[in-house]
């Protein structure tokens, strides 16, 4: 028996997983129009390779990864592209995103599927596939799965991730319920491709189907995986404190799990990374939990890019729900609109109502009970990071170490003066890293600018120079009189010569306009010249009279 | 009593020499302060200050010439990270100096005629053009100084506002609203 380790504080909220595990995971039917989002991955977003009009078959690539941290976006069936154009993604900030519109023609053609033999792709290889088949971490992150692949040590241990800790969400349990022989499948290659020593498979110990299937899944390989039950806790999920609970191992602060030799993967993404490589099948769909305030809590395999409201409508909401969450009760961001798309990162939907989750009563002041401080598992002081991000003190609160909060919400949901500290710690968050970036800004303005200073300077100076060279030359010129035509005289010359030349030959092209003219023109010339002949005389008169009025 | 005398003489001669070779050996080059100033500004050099861009502006506030409230795009906050720096009192800002939203350039190159005159203003080279060839704004490197605004002949040139984004959303400050009690 393995002993566990513990973190520092943790909630136990109520997990209502129950509802939504009654049921085997059912295939949501095909939407009538898929709006597949090119960000659904940590960093840039995916480029559309693919234009409105185009036909595509079920798993083409429809979207490039563009830079390093990126990934691949599919289609997610076959169909015709109907537009690539902005739409409203699920994102709290209810702002529009690149999206590929797709209407599926219902025949749910394959592209031609490539499968590799796992064993025998080099390191580089592998990830280079997982980048092109668009697997990223599912366990909410999204973080492109082919970068967590590359690590600076060994990997002594390999862990996967199953203990999804968040109430109300049952998607990674019911997968390793159904199918733990892809999911072992999965984590061989992911060993393999890590070289990983050992390999421990955590899952909270409320879920004893998906322990019990994923053992026997393990036995049933001949494989020396430890399944763990880790006691269940929240934010147990989080991957540096499942790290801790099982290896007693901590990530430094602004470290990563492979820099003290450890890596950890979702229990989903190892699945996805299964199908990738062995059935030449991209993320295209995904397990979701749709629960909350509905009649029939459930979970679906949905297509990437249906809308929530379709799901909704599979598990019909209750009439007074009046708003979505995605993610957790915990850690999810409200929905802007109930008909934005399911992207990767989409583990769950909520239906909310008051009933289901009252709303806060008003915040009153923090009275430092410290109760938050007892919860905090990144062992932080969430009242002085309250009180610093309040009064818009950024630097005190890098220092009280804000970076390091995992915005798990466990301190917000035991304080007894209801502060919503998240969100205030989210603000202060956002706000450093926009002054991070401004500063980085400034300091490439100002390198920019001084760069353009010393330019001029430097043009000036050569100017200067040049002119300096030319007067000199000029006055040597004029002291030494050459005997014999310098080589500028004799070009001037050979000038000279090309311009009589260019001259003659410009005559001889084109006749003069005075050539071929009627004794009338001529007559009317010769008056013309005459009465110009006249008026000149006058001027010159004119001009004699002046002269001597001048010099008196 | 003349022993006690040559070795305070000779302490002084000693030290002496020290200080005046670590005078020299040491010697800052410029005024520290004025870097740290100028690390403070925004660096757009728009002189909407009065001064011909950051630096000589950082350089006119190190003399004592120059408030400390007269950089509109630094903004408040700009106004209370120089108070900070040099220890004086915060001010608000002063005279016609007035804090603006992040704008960038943006040519409508239906109307640009190729004169280069806003390149040869633009304090970050952020505008690419050549003669008689259509100029555009590199919007990135733009500080938003609106220096190209002036010299532009057909006023083709524009500042529109930076709109929110996805990728540099911000979460805002909780607000709450009050509900009323009897």
């Amino acid at each position: 028996m393995r002993s566990l380790h513990h973190f520092h504080g943790g909630i136990h909220p109520a997990t209502h997983k129950a509802q939504s595990t009654q049921q085997a995971i059912a295939r949501a039917p095909l939407p009538k129009s898929l709006v597949i989002p090119l960000r659904q991955h940590a960093g840039e977003a995916a480029k559309p390779c693919v234009k409105a009009g185009d036909h595509v078959l079920k798993g083409q690539r429809i979207g490039t990864p563009e830079g390093l941290l990126s990934s691949s976006i599919h289609a997610p069936t076959s169909g015709t592209i109907a537009s690539i154009a902005l739409h409203q993604i699920a994102h709290p900030s209810a702002l529009p995103d690149l999206c590929v519109t797709l209407i599926p023609d219902g025949k749910d053609a394959w592209i031609e599927r490539q499968v590799v033999d796992f064993l025998k792709l080099s390191a580089s290889e592998l990830q280079q596939r997982l980048r092109d088949f668009g697997v990223v971490g599912l366990g909410g992150a999204t973080f492109p799965s082919d970068l967590k692949l590359r690590h600076p040590i060994k990997v002594d241990t390999l862990i996967l991730n199953g203990a999804e800790c968040e109430p109300f969400i049952t998607c990674d349990d019911m997968l390793m319920r159904e199918r733990a022989t892809e999911i072992v499948r999965g984590i061989v290659m992911l060993r393999h491709a890590l070289e990983a020593g050992a390999v421990l498979i955590g899952i909270e110990d409320n879920k004893p189907e998906a322990i019990a299937a994923m053992r026997e899944a393990v036995n049933a390989a001949q494989l020396d995986y430890a399944v763990i039950a880790v006691p269940t806790i929240y934010p147990g999920g989080s991957a540096k404190h499942l790290i801790k609970v099982l290896t007693g191992l901590e990530v430094p602060s602004g470290k990563l799990p492979t820099d003290i030799g450890v890596q950890c993967f979702n229990v989903a993404t190892a699945l996805s990374i299964k199908r990738a490589l062995d059935d030449g099948e991209p993320i295209i769909s995904r397990v979701v939990t749709v629960t909350g305030n509905v009649e029939h809590p459930r979970n679906y395999e949905a297509l990437i890019g249906t809308a929530f409201s379709d799901l909704i409508d599979l598990s019909v909401a209750k009439p007074d729900t009046d708003h979505y969450i995605m993610g957790g009760p915990m850690m999810g961001v409200e929905l802007p609109a109930v008909n934005v798309p399911l992207v990767k990162a989409s583990n769950c939907v909520i239906a909310a109502s008051d009933t289901l989750f009252p709303p806060a009563p008003p915040a009153l002041p923090c009275i430092r009970c410290t109760r938050c401080v007892q919860v905090c598992p990144a062992e932080l002081q969430p009242q002085d990071l309250y009180w610093f991000a309040k009064s818009n003190n950024f630097g005190k609160a890098q220092e009280f170490s804000l970076a390091d909060c995992i915005e798990c919400g466990a301190c917000a949901y035991v304080c007894p003066s209801h502060i919503p500290l998240v969100q205030y710690y989210r603000y202060a968050k956002s706000e450093i890293r926009e002054r991070s970036a401004e500063k980085l800004a400034a300091d490439k303005a100002r390198e920019r600018h001084e760069y353009r200073q010393f330019r001029i300077e430097r043009e000036k100076q050569e100017k200067a120079e040049k002119l300096a060279q030319r007067e000199a030359a000029s006055k040597a010129a004029a002291v030494v009189t050459p005997s014999t035509p310098s080589v500028d005289d004799t070009q001037q010359l050979r000038i000279n010569e090309a311009i009589e030349r260019a001259k003659a030959q410009a005559a001889e092209a084109h006749p003069k306009n005075t050539d071929s003219l009627t004794p009338e023109q001529q007559a009317e010339i010769a008056t013309i010249e005459a009465r110009r002949a006249k008026i000149r005389e006058l001027a010159t008169d004119a001009g004699a009279d002046d002269e001597p009025h001048k010099t008196s | 009593m003349i022993t006690a005398l040559w070795v305070m003489i000779a302490l002084a001669a000693l030290l002496g020499v020290v200080l005046g070779f670590s005078a020299i050996r040491f010697k800052i080059e410029g005024n520290p302060l004025v870097e740290k100033i100028d690390a403070v500004l925004p660096q757009t050099q728009c002189g909407q200050c009065g001064y011909p861009g950051c630096k000589p502006y950082a350089e006119a506030i190190a003399k004592g010439e120059a408030d400390i409230n007269l950089c509109p795009p630094g903004g408040d906050d700009g106004i209370h990270k120089l108070a900070d720096l040099l220890g004086v009192e915060y001010k608000p800002f002063g005279g016609d100096a007035k804090p603006k939203a992040k704008a960038v350039a943006f040519i409508d190159e239906q109307t640009c005629i190729g004169c280069t005159l806003c390149i040869q203003a633009c304090p970050v080279d952020a505008i690419v053009g050549a003669a008689k060839q259509m100029h555009t704004v590199i919007a990135s490197e733009c500080t938003g100084c609106e220096l190209c605004l002036p010299p532009c002949p057909v006023d083709c040139i524009s500042m529109p506002a930076v709109e929110e984004r996805l990728t540099d959303w911000k979460w805002k400050h909780p607000v709450f609203t009050l509900r009323q009690t009897t």
